[in-house]
């Protein structure tokens, strides 16, 4: 391994190297100083954030032989990625402090972000089958961390699906490898144009399969509202946020690296795909009445517009930083709203949120801006994200699809208001009992600090667009 | 300057969210002294603004020529400069006068609030302000993505008020408007889209494309952006057939809220037509101008006649708007076609009918936020607006008749005040351009007469009776009242006695943008 690819991924390596000493620290500790993990953890995801800093100001660059692209692509996810981390585990601090699997918790967290990382910085095919396995494989246990029946259900599904797809992912890749005679980008690249259409094209659907399984994206969403609701909320939050970023990024990669239009039109199928997506999630979501499953299809929602990003790769130059963009912004605010499921673990159904506004303001502040954040109300980042992939799918002729996202951001503002409304209302007679209402228990303390820094950063990152954009835009993608 | 007009009271409402507890009246003694500082600063904005546009000053070469003359005060930062947008603002003849109205009704009320106290002064009097920063940053916008987030905004923080503070069915109205109108929004930002593609280098500043009209000569695209916005703003407006937000939304809000929704709100979608609609899509706007001056006559009629069927009188105000915003439209659209007209006297009649659309702006927002704040006074001393219920009001509240009877006198266009002037703008203006069209429209204003003039005797004359939720006694407008309601309809007055206090600033902008869509 030479200088270059050291240094190229010191962040990976940091939360990598946390991992490991925090597993090991953990068995060591009592259980009531397992905050000393926690603290690791943290410290390793802000050291890292520190070294994306210092790392993204060179050119773009690959390293590990080229299996690996160090961009502005990579260098956005980590951030978006390394800040979504971060505030995961503070806000599992409320749910885990103390208990038996404190540690574990962490562990895992840590790992999957660097699967996730893997993923989005993966310049070849087998790199990104590890990405995908370094990804899952920690999610299916921290699915189940609560040990009871909904979460081992979440966790199978979850699990048998994933186990599914890194098939998918691995013949995809194989046939890949047999048509183009490389699993790299670039050499595939110049492999592709010369092999047959149709095996190039199965290998890229395959291989795009798997990577819709790990954004939660239409036809592989089957597994995100039972997960979501069967998971510890703080870990729900992890998984329909991290995970994504990673999926995502590389599925802009890999439209943007392998002529795939030889096989067939790639930007009108993930056009419809993100276009299933965003009218399955948003409907979906109508009818809920539980908050964890809201959120959940309102996760799979949002992919539908992330995924217009993607489908605009070719058209347009604002697509990857439009992307990047709606990623950071997404994870931002979603974090938030799950965390502010999290300070109330009680309030598990929407009716149970009446008159938060008079108990909690704070929180129940921070739960709008992040629902409205959500819809993509200005002057929140969501907005701005939003703008800008339409913008570049408008630019890449996907016309269709700007209008039906639109109509779907108009729907999804429904089920977003039926959660709002009763934050403001009188807790009625219709509630059962007043320990039923929200507020009555104590809110966690991280969790509600996560809440309202979240709705503060959507709000700074939406007001502060100029910048972020303006450094999306200065690199091109390595590879 | 502006900058300070648009964001103090925004800042005065954060204040308000920050501070301890105070007691209500103190709530209110800020919300007052804030909007009152704002009026006075929005005045001098306006002297200052006289002394610029007169020809004879000295440094009116320097001004940046904007789409409707000269843009005074202007600000122009980086916001994010990789999609083209800044942070632009400035106003002109033509959103000078609406940025004024703006500040009178909020002023109106607050003052108004001192009487009518609610629950939750604090949350009510920080939405407001908020909402007026709103409301005028959307008057200065000159960006259109500035614009789209003040019009976002303004959708989100009124539907607080009226979940918060309505009556009736609020939950239900508030989620209606919101739907429907951010539905609107969303059409609205796709035209943007359009729009900022179109332009080339791309942008979003409405000062930089009604310069270069990037769609001009392209029939189909400038059709279909010109149709995403105007749908996006018709539903604002609202005109005939996306309407069905408003009666509800109007009926169910607080009367403040109404006062508002109706005075300032409903103006956006308007002023939307005239700012961005027409000087950017000219070749679009004077192609489809036909069809919109009809959508306005039609709007005209449908409001006239629905607002005749109403008993409720906080409905029939509601539906009034609907023909009041048509008359706008009308006059609008009657411009457009000036182009198609023959002869010198066409411009001169498209300047006359924007210009009468312009007016129709401010004086509409008088009078009928003057209608909405009596509405609400209706309500709180019989508890219901159900015109049927009242009758011979006039005998224990002669203040009460007598303002209610100039503010329905203004709203039907007596000479004198100032719908007459807008009324008579828009449609000696639109006849010659668009004859069928504005004599199809004329007999709203009959039936506006006939309406108002009904409900006035149903619930002013005869013997008194009350509903039974009054307790037996109709007490008079009192002093906090009067000074809310006495101003606006003094202003309107002013206008219609000395219309050219407003037309000064009004005619010029008005014309040049008929020359926009002419050229």
């Amino acid at each position: 391994m030479t200088t270059t690819t050291l240094i190229g991924l010191l962040p990976e390596g940091i939360l990598a190297f946390a991992a490991v000493a925090g597993l090991l620290l953990g068995s060591w500790l009592p259980r009531r100083r397992q905050w000393v993990v926690r603290a690791l953890a943290l410290a390793a995801v802000a050291a890292a954030l520190a070294a994306t800093g210092a790392a993204a100001a060179p050119a773009a660059q690959t390293v590990a032989s080229g299996g690996y692209a160090v961009d502005a692509g990579l260098h956005a996810a980590r951030a978006a990625v390394l800040v979504g981390t971060g505030l995961v585990v503070l806000t599992a601090a409320d749910r885990f402090a103390g208990t038996r699997r404190e540690t574990e918790v962490y562990v895992l967290l840590l790992l999957a972000a660097v699967g996730s990382l893997v993923l989005a910085g993966a310049n070849g095919l087998l790199l990104l089958a590890v990405g995908y396995l370094l990804a899952s494989i920690p999610l299916y246990a921290l699915v189940a961390a609560a040990k009871d029946a909904p979460g081992t259900e979440g966790s199978l599904k979850f699990f048998l699906l994933g186990a599914l797809f890194s098939v998918v992912l691995l013949g995809g890749t194989t046939v890949l490898l047999a048509a183009g005679g490389a699993t790299g980008y670039t050499p595939l690249g110049a492999g592709l144009p010369e092999a047959p259409p149709a095996a190039a094209a199965a290998g890229a659907i395959a291989v795009l399969a798997a990577l819709l399984f790990k954004a939660g994206a239409v036809p592989a969403h089957f597994w995100v509202p039972d997960a979501t609701e069967g998971a510890p909320a703080p870990v729900a939050a992890f998984i329909t946020t991290v995970p994504k970023i990673g999926a995502l990024v590389a599925a802009y990669r890999i439209g943007a690296a392998l002529p795939l239009e030889a096989a067939g039109d790639w930007s009108l199928l993930l056009a419809c795909v993100s276009a299933a997506t965003m009218v399955l999630g948003n409907l979906a979501a109508f009818a809920q009445d539980g908050v964890l499953r809201l959120l959940a299809y309102s996760t799979v929602g949002q992919v539908g517009f992330l995924l217009m990003g993607a489908a605009a790769y070719a058209g347009s130059a604002e697509a990857l930083r439009g992307l990047l963009y709606y990623l950071a912004a997404y994870t931002v605010t979603n974090i938030g709203a799950f965390a502010a499921v999290c300070a109330l673990p009680r309030a598990e159904r929407i009716g149970d949120w009446r008159g938060l506004f008079g108990r909690r303001p704070w929180l129940a502040l921070s739960l709008v801006v992040c629902l409205l954040g959500l819809v993509g109300t200005p002057p929140t980042a969501v907005f701005v994200g939003k703008l800008t992939v339409f913008t570049a799918a408008f630019d890449a002729g996907l016309v269709w699809l700007v209008v039906l996202a639109a109509v779907m951001t108009a729907a999804s503002l429904f089920y977003y208001l039926r959660w709002i409304l009763p934050l403001f209302q009188r807790p009625g007679a219709e509630d059962c009992g007043a320990d039923a209402a929200a507020g009555a228990e104590p809110a966690g303390r991280w969790s509600t600090g996560v809440a309202i820094a979240a709705a503060a950063a959507s709000l700074l990152l939406g007001a502060g667009a100029g910048p972020v954009l303006e450094f999306l835009d200065a690199a091109p993608l390595a590879g | 300057m502006l900058s300070v007009v648009v964001f103090l009271p925004l800042l005065a409402a954060g204040v308000l969210a920050v501070l301890p507890r105070l007691a209500d009246r103190a709530v209110a003694a800020v919300w007052i002294a804030v909007a009152g500082i704002e009026l006075v600063l929005v005045v001098l904005l306006w002297i200052g603004y006289y002394a610029a546009a007169d020809p004879g000053a000295a440094d009116t070469a320097d001004r940046p020529a904007g789409p409707a003359g000269p843009i005074a005060y202007e600000t122009d930062l980086e916001w994010i400069p990789s999609l083209g947008s800044g942070y632009h603002i400035g106003v002109d003849g033509l959103s000078l006068p609406l940025v004024a109205m703006t500040a009178v009704l909020f002023l109106a009320c607050a003052v108004y609030s001192l009487r009518a106290r609610q629950p939750r002064m604090r949350g009510y009097t920080a939405l407001f302000l908020a909402l007026q920063t709103v409301s005028t940053g959307l008057f200065a916008a000159l960006d259109l993505l500035l614009f789209f987030v003040f019009f976002d905004l303004s959708i989100a923080l009124m539907y607080f008020v009226i979940a918060g503070w309505g009556h009736g069915n609020p939950a239900r109205s508030a989620l209606r408007f919101f739907l429907y109108t951010f539905v609107g929004s969303l059409a609205l930002l796709v035209g943007f889209i359009g729009l900022y593609l179109a332009a080339d280098p791309h942008t979003f500043d409405m000062v930089e494309l009604a310069r270069r009209t990037p769609l001009d000569g392209r029939a189909f695209a400038g059709g279909a952006v010109l149709l995403a916005v105007g749908i996006g703003l018709a539903v604002k407006t609202p005109l005939v057939p996306f309407h069905t937000w408003l009666p509800p939304a109007h009926t169910d809000a607080p009367a403040a809220g109404s006062a508002i929704l109706a005075g300032v709100l409903l103006k956006m979608g308007a002023y939307g037509f005239a700012r961005i609609a027409m000087p950017i899509l000219p070749d679009a706007w004077s192609a489809w101008a036909p069809g919109i001056a009809a959508v306005g006559a039609v709007s005209v009629l449908y409001g006239a006649l629905v607002a005749l069927a109403q008993s409720d009188f906080k409905r029939m105000v509601a539906y009034t708007s609907v023909n009041h915003m048509g008359y706008v439209l009308l006059g609008l659209g009657a411009a457009g076609t000036a182009a198609a007209g023959s002869g010198g006297a066409a411009p001169a009649a498209a300047g006359l009918a924007v210009s009468g659309a312009a007016v129709q702006l401010v004086s509409h927002g008088l009078l009928t936020g003057a209608l909405f704040l009596l509405a609400g006074v209706l309500y709180e001393r019989g508890g219901g607006y159900d015109m049927g219920s009242y009758s011979g009001l006039a005998t224990p509240a002669p203040r009460f008749a007598a303002v209610l009877a100039v503010a329905a006198f203004g709203s039907l266009g007596l000479p004198g005040l100032s719908g007459f002037i807008a009324e008579f703008q828009i449609f000696t203006g639109g006849l010659g351009l668009l004859p069928v069209q504005t004599a199809l429209a004329l007999p709203g204003i009959l039936i506006t007469a006939a309406l108002l003039l009904r409900a006035l005797q149903r619930l002013l004359l005869g013997g008194l009776r009350l509903p039974p939720g009054a307790g037996g006694g109709f007490g008079d407008l009192r002093a906090e009242e009067s000074a809310a309601v006495v101003p606006l309809l003094a202003l309107s007055v002013l206008i219609g006695l000395l219309p050219h206090t407003l037309l000064d600033v009004v005619a010029p902008a008005a014309s040049a943008v008929a020359d926009l869509v002419l050229r």
